[in-house]
């Protein structure tokens, strides 16, 4: 973000930090955080090779399909050694 | 001939089965429907082809003597929020823009196997962050409502304003949504139509571009009660793809609708009474309670003492998770990159997040990443965490006393677009009734009421226990059948 977009963002965030301070007036002592509102356990799934074939592997060209640089087969990204 | 733009879900179903009118004659005419409304801007790409495609398959089956599904028939909108095989998807933002899926997602799919087809993709606030539409990178959804003797364009709510500007118009008969703090209970009671946010699980997330997982939740928008649990059977169900679906089966919710409500309690939550809500949204929930209480059900008082707080959580929550499910947007694999001449890797996921991503959207991810950081994470996010935990014991205990809960849906009726962006914190007020339930996962329903005097249109909201989204439906069947709304905006589009 450049200055001018921070300086218009600074006292929103700031606000709205002030108003979500609010929450530390509830007494929780006790309670326990919640993570998953709907009891459900977390399933495994089946030990198969492509058990779905929409989650599966060898799709390598619908993987590459959108990517914004995709060279002999794989994401190109910007030179990372220096 | 008949304008056929004026049916919904059911009676398109029917006249498709018995054969009043093809399958093709109703996505022509919607399709003609939507080319004429290009100024509402609810649609960010249309599929005309698409909706053709579904119908003529709807047609052959149905010469063939071929069962015909749920939705047979039926053109409907799809948010741009669930990913399309073949047709770009982008949250109506521009890191997305130029996206197309190469994958379907589950409910968009099951749409489609029960006789839907695909009007377009619909205008929404970017990656579903809002609540009038204003933050879409492909422009404002205007309401097709606007006041008596004005001409001011109108909010259609958000995020699902796409979808509810196009339902309410009359250019789609019904369009799906998402919910992750009232995207589809507000926009369907600004514009005067139903929308129900099942339980959380119940439909798939899988394809959905996820805003805050533990909350988004799709649910059908439409003009009846009827057309809400038609559609709502027809998205939802079990999916291995999603960790957090739930394994049961999908009741008929439309064979078991029952607006007989005698023997069934209604709560009215006291804590729901808050300042700055209308006087014309507080006479409409009376109206509410005694609609319900003619159709045989007791009203009793209730109370959730945590409801002020619900809203905070959420601004901690959804942003917490909104931070990290956005991370995955970095210009490598998909959508927009933004390579400044010379730069390295970290320049470049900088120059593309910040050209990428809208000033509501940017707010969230900083928001979120602050709350989660190493010193502030107890303070701000497991302390949201355990007041989440108590907003849904609250509805725990009312549910003991009621079997379903009667609130308003909005505290405002629509306002118009650009009024309300002075402060994101104003804007964030107008979920205060909607969040609570999204919290706790429960079903929820907005239903048409009244118009207010400025004849724009109030919503009732019902909220059930979990699983319960027959009784959700039921009430609202019953306020349906006693409110009569009739209401339709003028069309000056």
């Amino acid at each position: 973000m450049d200055d001018a977009a921070l300086e218009r963002m600074v006292p929103e965030l700031n606000g709205i930090l002030q108003w979500v301070e609010q929450l530390g007036e509830v007494d929780v002592s006790g309670i326990e955080p919640m993570a998953a509102v709907i009891p459900n356990t977390l399933r495994l799934r089946d030990d198969a090779v492509d058990a779905d074939p929409l989650t599966g592997g060898g799709r390598r060209d619908d993987v590459l399909a959108n990517a914004p640089a995709a060279e002999h087969g794989f994401f190109g990204v910007p030179k990372v050694i220096e | 001939m008949t304008d056929l733009t004026q049916f919904g879900v059911k009676d398109i179903r029917d006249g498709v089965r018995d054969g009043s009118f093809t399958a093709r004659e109703v996505a022509e005419s919607f399709n003609a429907a939507v080319a004429d409304a290009a100024a509402l801007n609810a649609f960010i790409v249309t599929t005309p082809h698409h909706a053709l495609a579904a119908a003529d398959k709807v047609d052959a089956a149905r010469a063939a003597s071929e069962p015909l599904g749920a939705m047979a028939g039926v053109p409907i909108g799809m948010k741009d929020l669930f990913a399309t095989d073949g047709v770009q998807t982008t949250a109506a933002s521009h890191i997305l823009e130029g996206f197309i899926p190469r994958y379907e997602s589950t409910v968009s799919q099951k749409l489609w196997d029960a006789g839907a087809g695909m009007l377009g993709k619909l205008n929404l606030d970017q990656f579903a962050m809002g609540s009038s539409n204003e933050t879409s990178y492909f422009g404002n959804v205007a309401s097709p409502w606007r006041k008596s003797g004005s001409n001011q364009p109108m909010s259609p709510g958000g995020s699902s304003g796409g979808s509810s500007s196009a339902v309410a118009a009359r250019i789609a008969p019904a369009a799906t949504g998402t919910d992750t703090g009232g995207s589809i209970r507000q926009p369907a009671a600004f514009t005067g139509i139903c929308g129900i946010k099942p339980t959380y699980g119940r439909c798939s997330r899988w394809g959905i571009v996820a805003f805050a997982s533990s909350l988004d939740q799709a649910g059908p928008m439409a003009r009846s009660v009827e057309d809400c649990a038609i559609m709502l059977s027809a998205m939802a169900g079990f999916d291995p793809k999603d960790s957090t679906s739930l394994q049961m089966d999908v009741p008929d919710w439309e064979g078991a609708l029952n607006a007989d409500l005698r023997g069934k309690k209604v709560g009215i939550p006291r804590e729901y009474r808050m300042e700055g809500t209308d006087q014309a949204i507080l006479e409409s929930w009376e109206q509410g309670k005694a609609w319900l209480r003619d159709a045989g059900a007791e009203i009793v008082d209730v109370s959730l003492p945590h409801t002020r707080y619900a809203l905070p959580a959420y601004y901690i929550i959804a942003p917490a998770e909104a931070s990290s499910n956005l991370a995955r947007y970095d210009g490598v694999r998909y959508g927009l990159r933004d390579l400044p001449d010379g730069s390295g890797l970290q320049d470049m996921y900088a120059a593309t997040r910040a050209a990428g991503f809208g000033d509501e959207v940017k707010r969230r991810i900083l928001i979120g990443t602050y709350v989660l950081s190493a010193g502030f994470y107890d303070a701000y996010y497991t302390q949201a965490q355990k007041v989440r935990a108590l907003v849904a014991r609250d509805f725990e205990r009312a549910f003991e006393q009621c079997d379903v809960i009667l609130a308003p849906t909005t505290p405002t009726a629509s306002f118009p677009l650009g009024s309300m962006n002075e402060d994101p914190l104003t804007m964030y007020l107008n979920d205060v009734f909607a969040v609570p339930a999204s919290l706790a996962g429960l079903p929820a329903m907005s239903v048409p009421a009244t118009i207010n005097a400025d004849g724009l249109p109030l919503g009732l909201q019902l909220v059930g226990r979990p699983f319960d989204e027959q009784g959700v439906l039921n009430a609202g069947l019953a306020i349906q059948q006693r409110a009569g709304f009739s209401a339709k905006p003028e069309k000056w589009w």
